[in-house]
């Protein structure tokens, strides 16, 4: 399978630490899914062989000198597509729990010129497989809930950070992009910024190796620092950006 | 009243920290910018405690009616409020510009290993060996 060419040329930015073990896989699937994507594996920092792993797969890797978090490691991936003229970009996690097989469904927004922001999202059907922990469910619902009152618009998986984005969108997150536990913010920002968003359900795996980056311990520091962040940002002003299509 | 004894201490505590923040900038360790903070803290406990009338009054003013060097310490302590906010920001932005900064690094890295490939098989991931 291959995306349109109507989408240009397409990056996929794949924020990856520490996952010498899967990055491989990772790596692969997306060039099977269309060799024309350029892969860029941002590794933030990692202590083992993520970077020559991805690099002997035939991905562009970005390595970053110490730890900047998801967020700013993802915004790197941006930046690079910005800097390369890339006309559109799609963001995969290293972990594995994105599978590329589902990248049509999210380039087919774009493709059809419908929207700026496609997130892949668990919860858009409801017979959808996903079953998180109840804490876990409890939080996204939580956040969706918060979002959608404070933009008016149903966001159904705001803790997804499977997306695809088209030039404006990479424009907007290359230069303003949350640094951790980015998703929920990034969506609002985009949102006030007047970018179209859909959302496609997407499956996810489980995790293949290691564990979520958000630990019970972390979820609380987690809770708190998003409310806060969703709650600035909303005060925030924004400017509207132009999404005409040429 | 403010008893005399605290008035001389806090003189001295207040010009001790205006010399040695001055003797800090002096000597290039610590920038204006973040000594300017520090220097008001000094002046305003400095003029507080030699001026005891001025302490006397601005306590009673504020409802602090038995021991007017209580007024000292909560000033004392808003300036250090102040100061700990201001570093808060600093951090922030250093933070900023720090992420910023190992981007750039990595974005800048990439693109030289890309233009150097055709010389010579460059990996950056692996330390130069030293020759």
């Amino acid at each position: 399978m291959t995306a349109s060419p109507s989408l240009g040329r397409i990056v996929a930015v794949v924020p990856a630490y520490d996952e010498a073990e899967v990055i491989g896989k990772v790596v692969d699937e997306i060039r099977s899914f269309d060799p024309a994507i350029d892969v860029v594996v941002v590794d933030d920092a990692s202590t083992d062989e993520t970077a020559s792993v991805a690099r002997s797969h035939g991905a562009i890797v970005l390595r970053l000198p110490h730890n900047v978090g998801i967020g700013g490691a993802v915004q790197t991936g941006f930046k690079f597509a910005l800097a390369e003229g890339d006309d559109t970009a799609v963001r995969l996690d290293g972990d594995g729990q994105h599978a590329a097989t589902e990248l049509g469904k999210l380039l087919a927004p774009l493709e059809r010129r419908d929207a700026d922001l496609v997130i892949g999202s668990r919860f858009v059907d409801p017979s959808g497989t996903y079953r998180p922990p109840l804490a876990r469910r409890i939080g996204i619902r939580v956040f969706a809930r918060l979002v959608s009152a404070l933009t008016g618009y149903r966001v159904t998986d705001t803790t997804s950070g499977f997306l695809a984005l088209d030039r404006v969108g990479i424009e907007l997150f290359a230069a303003d992009y949350p640094h951790d536990y980015p998703e929920v913010e990034a969506t609002l920002v985009a949102l006030k910024s007047g970018l179209r968003l859909a959302q496609v359900q997407v499956e996810m795996r489980e995790r293949e190796t290691g564990s979520s980056s958000i630990t019970f311990v972390r979820s609380l520091y987690y809770m708190v620092k998003v409310m806060l962040a969703l709650l600035v940002a909303s005060l925030r002003r924004y400017p509207r950006l132009e999404t005409t299509r040429r | 009243m403010t008893p005399l004894r605290i008035s001389v201490v806090g003189v001295v505590a207040s010009a001790l920290l205006i010399l040695i923040v001055l003797e800090l900038i002096r000597g290039r360790r610590l920038k204006e910018r973040y000594a300017l903070l520090w220097l008001a803290t000094g002046v305003v406990l400095l003029v507080l405690s030699a001026w005891r009338d001025a302490l006397n009054t601005i306590a009673s003013w504020l409802g602090v009616t038995g021991y007017p060097p209580a007024v000292l310490f909560a000033v004392a302590t808003l300036f250090i409020l102040l100061v700990l906010l201001h570093y808060s920001t600093v951090l922030s932005k250093l933070t900023d510009d720090n992420v910023e900064l190992a981007q750039r690094i990595a974005l800048l890295e990439e693109r030289v290993s890309r233009r150097s490939e055709g010389e010579a098989r460059v990996d950056p991931t692996e330390p130069r060996t030293p020759d």
